[in-house]
């Protein structure tokens, strides 16, 4: 354990300015210096690279032909190599084709084929990333004033009911229907979140706690709704189904068919740019950013702190709340009772993987965006063999060692420095 | 002057005098729900509820209790009143205070039974208190889990994912060795082996441990996913869903009501009141805990007097691991008998909430993880005695209980001094 270099957590986990730079350096001498001590964005390369060779063996595991030919390795060493390398490589690289750019589309293409045929893998990972996006930015926004929001998952379900309700139970000419059911959930996951922060300002009730307890009244909730027709249940069904949403709530496709860009998308990124510009340029980002650093802090020096946890805690339930939106009026056009997914928990490890700032979490949701639509793409391809969840086992490992960079350092022999790691986004209990 | 007071005053404790508050309102609330829901509604059924205090079969038979529903009701939702009347006029001692809130909860509970047995079938209150015990062991045991690593200085929000992985061991190991006793060390090796990886990253790589501890949890979920995938869903004999049986304690099982409650469970209730009082007594009454604490709260002074920080704190979480495995142990081979994806479904999570909500202390954790599993009991229950209560609607008991408590009684918590902050050798 001695060997392990120890990396002095920052003194300040706020901001980290970057370094001023006191004369222009050749782009080279800085791109080396950024690969030989690590910058943060060769550790996430690194440990993207390193998730992958850790899931390589879960891939072997699951073929038999694999791990059969791994039984006689010494007798037939290149048979079992080779055979590895083979269904590695083949699993990757359907997962690229379903997730990014298949070739035989392009060269289809050049032939004459359809050239929006290329696209296709590409809208399809914008369309995954999506709800990832705005429920990591709900995460994300929350950790910045230092609250530790777990229920986004119960947020989405607020907005979720909200939409629903607006999309199916009301009518209203085209457009008007379609922001009139966005704002609806906007506001029924905001009243959630802002639950949340109305009590831990009132009362001292921990948010982690209540966000937790939320998320399960949020799922008895729709459950009960679902299943009771004067509620939200379909007539004819006795399933927990929702109706469909009228076509006008529909969020609208841009580009033609297949490969189109959800209106969510759009929202998505609209969104991440707004909180950007709300953290950094306005004074609530100033104080919920303060909050966030010291309560204490903030508190000495005018600002209101419960103000600012009740009105992030509303934010970040409107956040959750859009991103049921973008599934049920993008995506599903039915609520039912299992369309809450894994939205909630990913929010979390996508505005991990983000650092919680607004445009990291767009980049870390198109990962895991295309990650899961490449994970079903390989189920596919090998015939349920490698298994989707594979993916689940790699964004836990991508998150992990992004966020440890000294086992970065030491696997691949980088130079220590400080202050390159993930910035402390989440605070202790106390904090 | 009197301004400035006024507003250090207003720096340093910007809740005290609303909390003062909290208590007395919250009792007088349930009181009033005690009398305008529960009874009115009892008086509309206009029958008696009746309780059972013995099971069919057992030594000592005890007749039915029934009661006049609605005059218990309102009877007890007027002492709820008065004695928040009381609390909010007078100084109470800290025991009295607690006294007040157990009895003000336990009126709410007997006037909830009241109203939705009444005119029905009877209760029996010895089949929900085993019920209790069961939907809380897992918690008590993450929690307790939670709470030998929290008091050393290191934050476990990985509960569930050792839940999770102690469960699928435990069920997977008793199945192909076909050893329950095998099974259950198993499940506890496997929550320590996530107890290991927590430590190391959070002790020796400065993990963020919150970053650490969701990362675990997914971690641990998509691999159970993934082995079950591979190896329970093609191969039943890895699945076979054995579970221990009960073991009835000489005499003591034999007391009524007491007896079938408390010593005629499986190993896993046992194994659970010797780590509570194991815990409690070592945390706050031997040199042990009193180390630990030091951790916890100080490092460097623990350090300064020669206690070696590091190795305590990776002694408490692998602890920790272990004890949470044989909670997730439970899971399976304790009750349910065989895995499925899952099966922790946010256990974990809430025996967080227990520990927090339990001020960081084994018995304040045990009282928060019963007060749970009792609403879950009764959530499943009630619906089955009394049609009229939808089953989604009671489900929600448990969850918003807790909320009611952490809003209403127990308000701003502390945890730990130096929870979650790496310990570096200055």
């Amino acid at each position: 354990m001695s060997d392990i270099p120890v990396v002095a957590p920052d003194p300040v986990p706020t901001e980290t300015p970057e370094p001023a730079r006191s004369r222009p350096r050749l782009t080279g001498a800085v791109l080396i210096q950024a690969i030989t001590e690590g910058s943060s964005a060769v550790i996430t390369i690194l440990a993207i690279f390193l998730a992958l060779v850790v899931g390589a063996v879960l891939i072997v595991f699951s073929d038999p032909v694999v791990t059969r030919a791994w039984g006689s390795l010494f007798a037939h060493p290149g048979y079992a190599l080779g055979q590895t390398w083979h269904a590695v490589s083949f699993a990757y690289a359907q997962m690229f084709e379903g997730a990014i750019l298949n070739p035989s589309t392009v060269s289809a293409a050049v032939h004459g084929g359809s050239v929006g045929a290329i696209f296709y893998p590409l809208s399809a990972t914008c369309a995954q990333a999506t709800p990832l996006i705005l429920t990591g930015l709900a995460v994300a926004i929350a950790f910045r004033a230092g609250l530790f929001n777990i229920g986004a998952a119960g947020q989405w379900v607020g907005g979720a009911i909200v939409a629903t309700w607006l999309g199916f139970g009301v009518s209203l000419p085209p457009v008007i229907h379609v922001i009139v059911c966005l704002l609806g959930a906007f506001v029924g996951g905001a009243v959630i979140g802002w639950f949340v922060g109305l009590l831990k300002a009132r009362t001292g009730a921990h948010e982690v706690i209540v966000t937790i307890m939320l998320n399960f009244v949020m799922y008895d909730l729709l459950s009960y709704l679902l299943s009771h027709h004067g509620m939200l249940q379909e007539p004819k069904q006795t399933n927990q189904v929702a109706p469909f949403l009228a076509n006008d709530a529909n969020l609208p496709h841009v580009g033609g068919p297949p490969p189109q860009v959800g209106v969510g998308f759009l929202i998505a990124v609209a969104a991440a740019l707004a909180v950007a510009w709300l953290l950094s340029r306005t004074t609530t980002g100033f104080e919920f950013r303060t909050v966030g650093a010291s309560p204490t802090a903030a508190r000495s020096a005018g600002i209101n702190v419960e103000r600012s946890w009740v009105l992030v805690m509303l934010l970040a339930g409107g956040l959750a709340g859009l991103s049921a939106a973008a599934v049920i009026q993008g995506t599903n056009t039915q609520l039912t009772f299992n369309s809450y997914g894994t939205y909630g928990p990913d929010g979390i490890t996508v505005a991990l993987l983000g650092r919680a700032r607004p445009m990291g979490v767009v980049l870390a949701g198109l990962l895991f965006g295309a990650l899961h639509v490449g994970g079903t793409y390989v189920e596919a391809a090998t015939l349920g063999q490698v298994p989707a969840n594979i993916v689940q086992v790699l964004e836990g490992l991508i998150v992990l060692f992004v966020a440890a960079p000294a086992l970065i350092r030491v696997v691949f022999r980088l130079r220590a420095t400080a202050g390159t790691g993930m910035e402390a986004v989440a605070k202790g209990w106390n904090g | 002057m009197e301004r400035v007071t006024a507003v250090l005053a207003a720096v340093r404790q910007p809740l005290g005098a609303r909390r003062a508050y909290l208590a007395p309102v919250t009792f007088v609330v349930l009181g009033l729900i005690d009398i305008g829901v529960f009874g009115a509604a009892a008086l509309v059924h206009k029958g008696d509820a009746s309780f059972l205090l013995s099971t069919t079969g057992s030594g000592v038979q005890i007749p039915a209790i029934r009661v006049p529903a609605a005059p218990l009701c309102f009877v007890l939702g007027a002492v709820s009143v008065g004695l928040g009347v009381l609390r909010g006029t007078t100084e109470l001692s800290r025991l009295v205070r607690r006294l007040t809130v157990a009895a003000v909860l336990l009126f709410f509970v007997l006037s909830l039974l009241c109203w939705a047995d009444a005119g029905h079938i009877a209760l029996n209150v010895i089949i929900i208190a085993q019920g209790t015990f069961t939907a809380s062991i897992p918690l008590i045991l993450g929690a307790l889990a939670g709470c030998l690593c929290e008091r050393s200085g290191v934050i476990n929000i990985a509960i569930e994912g050792q839940l999770l992985f102690g469960a699928f061991t435990a069920a997977i190991v008793a199945s192909a060795f076909g050893g329950l006793w095998v099974g259950l060390v198993a499940g506890a090796l496997a929550g320590g082996l996530v107890g290991v990886l927590l430590a190391v990253f959070a002790i020796s790589f400065l993990m963020d441990q919150i970053i650490l501890g969701v990362v675990l949890n997914v971690l641990a979920l998509g691999m159970t996913d993934y082995l079950y995938d591979r190896l329970m869903a093609q191969n039943s004999a890895d699945n076979t869903g054995v579970t221990f049986g009960d073991i009835k304690i000489p005499l003591l099982s034999h007391i009524p009501i007491i007896g079938p409650i408390f010593f005629a469970s499986n190993v896993f209730l046992y194994i659970t009141y010797i780590a509570i009082i194991a815990i409690q007594v070592a945390l706050f009454r031997s040199r042990w805990g009193l180390r630990v604490r030091a951790v916890g709260e100080h490092p460097t002074a623990a350090d300064t007097v020669g206690i070696n920080v590091l190795w305590i704190r990776y002694r408490n979480v692998i602890l920790g691991g272990l004890l949470a495995g044989i909670g997730g142990a439970f899971l399976t081979i304790g009750s349910a008998g065989s895995f499925i994806p899952d099966i922790s479904s946010g256990f974990g999570y809430i025996a967080l909430a227990a520990l927090i909500f339990g001020r960081w202390t084994p018995l304040g954790a045990l009282a928060a993880a019963l007060l749970f599993g009792f609403c879950s009991e009764l959530a499943l229950v009630l619906p089955t005695v009394n049609p009229i209560l939808p089953a989604p609607i009671m489900n929600m008991a448990p969850y918003v209980a807790t909320i009611i408590a952490v809003a209403g009684l127990i308000g701003r918590v502390r945890a730990p001094k130096a929870d979650g902050q790496p310990y570096v050798k200055a």
